[in-house]
């Protein structure tokens, strides 16, 4: 048997997973199906929005405040770099075993992986606007939160979405441990393997990332157009 | 309905010390931890091989590819779109949409880890390559080097800072993914944090969590110094400009970190 036929098989059953229910390997109740997939599913991105809502609810006024005001530079860059290390399922863990489990719980862990992307690309964004526009708009005498809003954000919102891209793909991914944590979400397919069978294993995963990329498609030009202006400010 | 959370087995705390602060799972048991240290030696081992190995094949993939379309334009949109959606999968999802075809074990955490790399490392070579100023690339004409010289000799070495600040960001991200290893069978870190009952153990949680972290951070200050050991010609420059080198850094920093 040969891998590309033994992988054809699986994505086969899996994708009868998705719209057949079975009975679960256990035995007793009933798993998979249309219906319990589209309920995970949406579990899964009630936890990804609340989680990337209170990552963005805090990071970005934060970093356009600091942008703006060209100051906490280490503060961005310390929190952008601390972000990256910290292991996502030791943070799960750390929630559940100090704190306790629920949605209120995994939205904080998900918040914590979501900011230091947004804060530090709000940040760097707003420093990287072209001071002479800021200027302008301050000669027509526009007011300092009219500055920020009307002239930085827009001049940095690519920078800003595509740190708003890496958080969401934190989030989702991490959205899928959520289950440890005693909150439903895809996750709960990928890790209860002894109650769904390798089907639902599959099945999970390859719903989990289509759901990422509502956010990332929208910024999927953004990148390469983003890049020049950067190697500029250097 | 939650499986994993009714698995939890509160045995668990009993079976490894019979002392208070064990059984009331206190917020952090120094005495269980001297005692039990011996026990993270093997995850960290683990651990450090799923980094070391990815984050060397990513490495050896990632540069290949930038050499491959540094002198053929036309490669570099399908390089970036590739490595792009690779890195788009989530971690945990990567792992488990291997299964089927590497079945459970430390090479498939690799594979999904090194996949993981290439994007980041391959933007930052590129990035490096093209930050390299014409007029070195136009000496090195000058004095009659080919374009495999000009390569290895002028534009590489000027793009050594980019390159290992990839390496940084991908080997400070990937001690952190390489927890969740433990769900492909991989082991590392993550097989304390999740394995039997451990995750409501707090002592245990703040061990390995420690560990992985200091990890990451070890790394890093280690790829700082190898910076500083390779590009000499750097730090003076740093010395001379601070505040703007140091924001143009962070500039780097920024956009390696995101596809």
């Amino acid at each position: 048997m040969s891998l590309p036929l033994a992988f054809l098989d699986a994505v086969g059953g899996a994708i009868d997973f998705i719209f057949n229910p079975r009975e679960s390997l256990g035995g007793g109740a009933e798993v998979g199906g249309l219906g319990q997939v589209g309920e995970l599913t949406l579990d899964h991105l009630e936890l990804t929005f609340a989680g990337l809502a209170v990552s963005l609810a805090v990071a970005l006024p934060l970093g356009l405040y600091l942008g703006h005001r060209g100051r906490g530079e280490f503060l961005a860059v310390a929190i952008g770099n601390a972000g990256r290390a910290i292991p996502e399922l030791a943070l799960i863990a750390f929630l559940v075993a100090y704190v306790g489990t629920g949605f209120l719980n995994v939205t904080i862990a998900l918040a914590i992986l979501g900011i230091p992307p947004i804060l530090t690309n709000a940040f760097v964004g707003v420093r990287q606007v072209d001071r002479t526009a800021v200027e302008a708009a301050r000669g027509m005498g526009m007011s300092e939160l009219g500055i920020v809003a009307r002239v930085e954000l827009p001049l940095a919102a690519p920078t800003i979405m595509t740190g708003v891209r890496t958080a969401a793909i934190n989030v989702v991914a991490t959205a899928t441990i959520a289950p440890l944590a005693g909150q439903l979400s895809l996750g709960d397919f990928i890790l209860a393997r002894n109650v769904y069978g390798d089907e639902g294993v599959l099945a999970g995963c390859s719903r989990s990332p289509s759901s990422s990329c509502s956010p990332p498609c929208s910024a999927r030009s953004r990148p390469a157009a983003s890049s020049s202006p950067a190697r500029r400010a250097e | 309905m939650t499986a994993l959370v009714a698995q939890l087995d509160p045995s668990f705390f009993r079976d490894r010390s019979e002392s208070d602060c064990i059984r009331e799972n206190g917020a952090f048991c120094l005495d269980w931890a001297l005692d039990n240290l011996d026990r993270y030696v093997t995850p960290t081992l683990e651990h450090l091989v799923l980094v070391v190995v990815s984050v060397a094949l990513g490495f050896a993939l990632a540069f290949a590819m930038a050499l491959l379309s540094h002198r053929r334009r036309w490669l570099v949109p399908p390089f970036l779109g590739l490595t792009g959606v690779l890195y788009t999968i989530p971690s945990l999802a990567f792992f488990f949409l291997l299964l089927p075809i590497t079945g459970r074990g430390a090479d498939t955490a690799i594979i999904a880890l090194t996949a993981y790399n290439l994007q980041i490392i391959y933007r930052n070579v590129m990035a490096g390559l093209a930050n390299v100023p014409a007029a070195a690339t136009d000496a090195g004409r000058g004095m009659g080097m080919t374009e495999r010289q000009l390569t290895w000799r002028v534009e590489l070495p000027l793009a050594l800072p980019e390159i290992i600040a990839g390496v940084r960001i991908a080997t400070v991200s990937t001690v952190a993914i390489a927890t969740l290893a433990v769900f492909a069978g991989g082991g590392g870190l993550g097989s304390e944090l999740i394995a039997g009952s451990n995750i409501t153990f707090r002592t245990g949680v703040a061990i390995a969590g420690g560990i992985a972290i200091a990890m990451a951070i070890a790394f890093d200050l280690l790829l700082v110094l190898l910076q500083r050991r390779l590009v000499p010609w750097r730090l003076a420059a740093e010395r001379r400009s601070r505040e703007g080198a140091r924001f143009a850094s962070l500039v780097r920093r920024v956009r390696g970190a995101v596809p």
